[in-house]
């Protein structure tokens, strides 16, 4: 019986997945594609404990789905910072032209 | 499926009702797991969906953010209950771990989401305006004519 659960919960929770694999696919910005794959990653560490209850092994999945959540953690902060630093020198320059002239 | 006696710690009033889970189905405690892992499937459902048919960033961040954390935690603390079969050594050990990872996910979800924001506004992603929404709205009268 919990077998089953697990089961319908693991697909469902796929299958509700494919939603933002599109907006990963299509989004018009970087920073859609990156909040997808997070939410993709946070969903998969939910889906590591589901395996493991259809595994009878919950023990052991259980400590791969922290160390997935912190990858996760580590990856979003990275990309969010590495973004967050990449501005071109002409855009400085230009953004730097704007102010002094106003 | 688990015997009595390999169990090493039963609760006085729950040994029953254990051993009658394993033949027939889920005894409250699961039921209760089951109700809060399908509640957690709708909150994602819903963050699924806002994340598909929003239009600007920052919604799309608003709908993913909240369904996302939300629908995590509840999802596994309804499985930390599910697997509490017996009331065993090992399975507290499971619970308390899920639990574990429970709190790290309220804490860090939050964080990575605002950094994230954070990123795409100092990038100057802007945030859709009633002057675009006008735009658009033009545009899909073009069409029709």
């Amino acid at each position: 019986m919990t077998h089953w659960f697990a089961i319908v919960m693991g697909a469902s929770l796929f299958t509700l997945m494919i939603p933002v694999i599109y907006r990963i696919w299509v989004g018009p910005t970087g920073f859609d594609r990156i909040l997808g794959v997070n939410v993709i990653g946070t969903k998969t560490a939910v889906l590591l404990v589901i395996i493991g209850t259809v595994f009878d092994r919950v023990e052991m999945f259980v400590d791969f789905a922290i160390a997935y959540a912190l990858l996760n953690f580590v990856a979003a902060i990275v990309i969010s910072r590495y973004l967050n630093r990449t501005i071109s020198l002409k855009e400085m320059e230009a953004r730097e032209q704007k102010t002094s002239g106003n | 499926m688990i015997e009595e006696s390999q169990i090493p710690w039963v609760l006085a009033s729950s040994s029953t009702t254990a051993v009658e889970a394993t033949s027939t189905g889920f005894f409250p405690l699961q039921w209760l797991g089951v109700l809060l892992g399908l509640a957690g499937l709708i909150f994602f459902l819903g963050a699924a969906v806002g994340m598909v048919r929003f239009p600007d960033f920052y919604t799309r961040m608003h709908a993913a953010g909240k369904g996302d954390t939300l629908s995590t935690m509840l999802m596994l603390s309804g499985f930390a209950l599910v697997t509490m079969e017996d009331f065993s050594v090992g399975s507290w050990l499971i619970l308390v771990k899920i639990m574990a990872v429970v709190l790290f996910i309220y804490l860090t979800t939050p964080t990575s989401s605002h950094a994230l924001m954070r990123a795409a506004f100092e990038d100057d992603e802007m945030p859709l305006t009633e002057a675009d929404l006008e735009k658009s709205k033009k545009r899909k009268r073009r069409k029709k004519k």
